[in-house]
């Protein structure tokens, strides 16, 4: 019994912690609608000033909570210039296109900490007349972890004071509700969101330093968090604090006590308990059902051009593409056969963002389920190339259509959130079960057929297979089935009155995006010669994003685009500098500035000018 | 005109994807050296490892390599005055981008052996292209089993001593401990998986009479110490092997020592001692664990006093343990050229099976059967001096002693 009791006392400190992290990602995402990657990084960096404040003042009380708060401060400031630098320059991109440039600011944050504070793991002081442990009932527990556990109720009641007794709380909630007409109110938006962000970044702030005691201080702290706090603030419901902070209790309630039943799942547990969430409650614990979908950038959507003569012009490229071999050497045909796929890859996306609306945080499983798909069929059944490619887009769309009828039952973050769901529990699935996928140490010997074996045999297969592809899911984007997607993404309300299925066009979108992506998948596992769980991971499909919407949703060419551009400028730079980190994401924050609407959207419209 | 328009601006898409790609071959090319030079030129090394994903560790290993490098080159370089060159690479800590880099370092900087990575999945994924390209490949610091066993090949050789290893020279000084009931604690990963399954295998042959009452598989990372810590001491072991390390370790020496958990428990923890992770946690470093590692600053051979006073000199640092496997690779590699008399791969490679060498803990021998080095591992337990964690009593345990017969290792590679 007192184990039971100390047991759920540890969970709650851990979810004392997820609170504060959570609610500033909650806020900030209820005002503004920015999906802020950055908000991990701003929890690392609280962690390490907070680590440097306690080193230096934190002797005493005073000093350690005097560094704490100091800490949790510099960052809200830190949040606030990112919102003056960055986001308010945004604000007339579509909403996507935020994600992107807080997504520069992680990298940029990533190498700016390594740089600062030297990258060996910094363990800083313990609290002050904290350090002990009380014994409750005959089990010691940290006196530190409980004051957490009273932080967490304190600053949820601060909060809802601050929201709900100031004339600034009010004004925030009523952006929340509806931004245009708080706007037409005469409220500036710039410096309310400003107020905001800096409240968001102090808040993670505050949770990374108050890290400071329970653990050492190192660069995969904003990762690691990240991840954990949007799935709180979608479990809770987007934009809810009571919300968020009910989502952390039961979040560190089932890590607390699922690694006594399943010691083995923790690295999924929260996923799947997120996924059945949404499954039961299509806005989360206690969010409420959007007024519009948040991926209606109605305003700014341009249709999508069909050129005339854009077949011809395809063509020109692929021809040109496939006369390459004879100019260059294996390593550009190499680097050329990825960009190829991952074009491949990205377009699958762009089919589901651009057209559908739907915004998927999970798409690199549809490729990584490719990828196994290929391998697997080589392992285990000894299947020749040809055989295992043609199971690579099966198994990928198969998948899909499984996860896809739960996910097009969602929308906007929703959407999004389950994606990641389904992609977690795939990886999770490739990183333990050895017997068949070979676990984290994936599968190895994955080469082309001989006949495909040179570099540039390999390349034309790629070339052909993608460009067929491509051409696909461009007919599918002109064909009645896009107009009918596009219809269900800029009015479902409408479609729906004139007859169009919209849930089952975009579980279709779903399938046909899965199996493009698969198809990639399997292309890249006989590059590579081996497959491993990353492919499934949340860091590819933030690639995936980040290819899309460097390129510009708005044209077809633009995925195309996106993934050449930031695939030669990682592997460039990645070969030229430890810090490429930093330099990718000055890049990108930088093409976010000059290119609010992507680089195809760019030069479009500088035509569409002149 | 509304015809002419998009014909303009498809124009201008396709001009500025060609520039993009065109950007990116000029670089892909820009790197293609001409093999003319390759008979008087310097030999070249490619290094591959995790630089940016793990820089704590990969620093200290790259220094270590560094410092090799420059002695070498200092007494005129390998096969009689031809320097040695590495070009290094990251790999951001993805195995698709490392194959990637391999095949730049292969293709355009023309290596003529590859050496590095950190990760285990790293590690074979450039074996696994190293066997198929025929290039020369030094494993230097992955500890899976399977890149010299399951998955070895002929131009793979690994020098750190591996998962099984340092299982085993641990279970040598836990079965000498009375406690029946152990617990575990280890990574979610291959790693800690294959750690935990040699340790019950190899500590139920000597002592028949122990069971294990718990096991608990944190995520690497994300380790929740205080739930963690209260479940192992639910089951009541009298001890624990851990497998944790860096900040997860940090987090469960904290927790475990706040709440008790290691009050009259031994706890037998894999590479603790080594500096890499028992610096971080100053004066807080455990006390009394049986550990593997490497107490530097108390090996009083006059060879390895020379490394670590090189070391200082160069880099007004202290060596770690990735110190001293950058350090003895990249000597390795010297002494496998030389020994070929040419850059020859296949001869490298036939070098390398069986060569011997001098490394500053003792001589090292790189097996002909399973491509392992002998290299070993320092076995002692740990202890707090002058505010930092470091090692006493500790023996060098001989990575000989550590290896199934050549016979048995040649029967766990399939491949060959």
């Amino acid at each position: 019994m007192s184990f039971l009791l100390v047991q759920a006392l540890s969970g709650l400190a851990t979810a004392a912690t997820l609170f504060l992290v959570s609610s500033g990602l909650t806020i900030v995402f209820g005002v503004t609608r920015i999906v802020n990657f950055a908000h991990g990084s701003f929890y690392m960096v609280g962690a390490y000033a907070g680590w440097s404040l306690i080193e230096r003042f934190g002797g005493t009380a005073a000093g350690f909570w005097g560094s704490v708060a100091a800490a949790a401060i510099a960052v809200g400031c830190l949040g606030a210039a990112m919102e003056i630098g960055l986001l308010r320059r945004l604000y007339r991109s579509p909403e996507l296109f935020q994600l992107l440039g807080t997504f520069g600011v992680v990298l940029v944050v990533q190498d700016l900490a390594a740089w600062g504070w030297g990258s060996e793991d910094l363990l800083g002081r313990r609290a002050p007349g904290l350090k002990g442990s009380i014994d409750i009932l005959g089990q010691s527990f940290p006196l530190y972890d409980l004051v957490l556990i009273g932080l967490g109720p304190l600053v949820l009641a601060l909060l809802w004071a601050l929201f709900n007794r100031t004339r600034w709380g009010t004004l925030v909630r009523a952006a929340t509700q509806d931004r245009e007409m708080a706007s037409a109110l005469g409220v500036d938006p710039a410096r309310l969101f400003t107020g905001v962000l800096f409240l968001g970044g102090a808040l993670a702030g505050l949770g990374g330093a108050l890290q400071v005691p329970r653990e050492a201080v190192t660069l995969q702290m904003d990762m690691a968090i990240v991840v954990e706090a949007f799935v709180v603030v979608v479990v809770g419901g987007m934009g809810s604090l009571t919300g968020a902070f009910l989502a952390s209790l039961l979040i560190g309630q089932l890590q607390a006590f699922g690694i006594l039943v399943f010691p083995q799942i923790t690295l999924v547990l929260v996923f799947l308990f997120m996924a059945v969430v949404l499954v039961l409650r299509p806005h989360g614990l206690l969010g409420r059902a959007e007024e519009a979908p948040p991926t209606a950038p109605a305003a700014v959507t341009v249709p999508l051009a069909a050129g005339r003569n854009a077949g011809w012009w395809a063509l020109a490229l692929l021809a040109a593409m496939a006369a390459l071999p004879l100019a260059v050497g294996d390593y550009a045909l190499i680097l050329l056969t990825e960009t190829v796929i991952l074009a491949l890859f990205a377009a699958s996306l762009h089919l589901l963002i651009g057209l559908g609306g739907l915004v998927s945080f999970g798409h690199a499983a549809w490729f990584g389920l490719g990828a196994y798909g290929a391998a697997l069929l080589v392992r285990h059944l000894g299947a020749p190339m040809p055989l295992a490619l043609a199971g690579a887009p099966l198994l990928a769309g198969a998948g899909a259509l499984v996860a896809g009828w739960f996910c097009v039952r969602r929308s906007g973050l929703y959407f999004a959130m389950l994606t990641l769901a389904f992609a977690q529990i795939a990886w999770s699935v490739a990183f333990q079960w050895y017997a068949v996928t070979g676990g984290d140490n994936g599968i190895l010997g994955v080469w082309p057929s001989p006949w495909a074996a040179g570099k540039a045999a390999y390349y034309w297969l790629t070339l052909a297979l993608c460009g067929g592809a491509l051409w696909l899911l461009r007919r599918a984007a002109f064909a009645p089935f896009g107009y009918a997607l596009r219809a269900g993404r800029d009015s479902g309300l409408r479609a729906e009155s004139v007859g169009i299925d919209v849930r089952r066009f975009q579980w279709m979108a779903f399938v046909l995006a899965g199996a493009a992506a698969g198809l990639a998948g399997g292309l890249y596992a006989f590059a590579k010669g081996s497959v491993f769980p990353t492919l499934l991971a949340v860091p590819l499909s933030v690639d995936a994003l980040v290819m899309v919407l460097m390129g510009g949703i708005q044209t077809v060419a633009g995925p195309l685009a996106g993934a050449a551009a930031f695939h030669l400028l990682e592997s460039e730079v990645m070969s030229l500098t430890d810090w490429w980190r930093l330099a990718l994401g000055l890049v990108i924050v930088a093409l976010v500035l000059l290119f609010p609407r992507g680089i195809v959207g760019f030069v479009a419209g500088l035509r569409g000018r002149a | 005109m509304q015809h002419r328009r998009q014909t303009i601006s498809l124009l201008a898409k396709a001009a500025a994807i060609t520039a993009i790609l065109a950007a990116g071959l000029a670089g892909g090319l820009a790197g293609g050296l001409p093999a003319a030079a390759a008979e008087t030129g310097p030999v070249r090394v490619g290094e591959i490892n995790s630089y940016t994903g793990l820089p704590a560790f990969t620093i200290p290993y790259r220094q270590g390599w560094q410092l090799a490098v420059e002695e070498v080159n200092a007494k005129g370089g390998v096969l009689g005055g031809r320097k040695l060159e590495v070009i290094s690479r990251d790999d951001a800590g993805k195995p698709d981008d490392a194959v990637r880099v391999a095949q730049e370092l292969v293709t355009n900087e023309k290596v003529d052996l590859l050496a590095g990575t950190y990760f285990s999945h790293i590690g074979l994924a450039v074996a696994d292209f190293a066997a198929r390209n025929k290039v020369p490949f030094v494993a230097a610091e992955p500890l899976t089993d399977a890149i010299t066993w399951a998955q070895g090949n002929r131009y793979t050789f690994r020098l750190r001593p591996s998962t099984y290893m340092q299982a085993a020279m641990l279970v040598e000084e836990a079965a000498k401990l009375p406690a029946k009931r152990w617990a575990t604690v280890a990574p979610n990963y291959e790693y800690g998986q294959s750690a935990v399954a040699w340790f019950k295998q190899l500590l139920k042959e000597k002592r028949p009479d122990v069971e294990f009452v718990a096991e608990q598989w944190p995520a690497q990372g994300k380790l929740e110490a205080g739930p963690t810590v209260q479940a192992l001491a639910a089951a009541t072991p009298e001890a624990i092997f851990n497998v944790t390390f860096g900040a997860d370790l940090a987090k469960l020496v904290r927790e475990g020592e706040t709440r008790g958990l290691f009050r009259n428990r031994k706890v037998v923890s894999l590479l603790t001692g080594e500096p890499d992770y028992l610096e971080p946690m100053k004066d807080e470093a455990p006390e009394g664990w049986i550990v593997t590692g490497y107490p530097w600053e108390q090996i009083d051979t006059p060879v390895h006093k020379a490394f670590v006073a090189a070391y200082a000199a160069r880099f007004k640092d202290q060596p770690k343990q990735g110190s001293l496997v950058g350090y003895t690779t990249m000597k390795a590699i010297a002494a496998a050229i030389d020994k070929a008399g040419s850059t020859d791969r296949e001869k490298v490679v036939d070098a390398l099976s069986g060569l011997t060498l001098d490394s500053p803990v003792g001589p090292v021998t790189f097996r002909a059967s399973d491509h392992q080095s002998t290299m070993g591992a320092f076995v002692g337990t740990t202890t707090v001096k002058d505010g930092r964690g470091t090692m006493k009593d500790w023996r060098y345990a001989d990575g000989t002693a550590y290896l199934p017969s050549d016979e048995a290792a040649r029967k766990l590679r399939p491949a060959e």
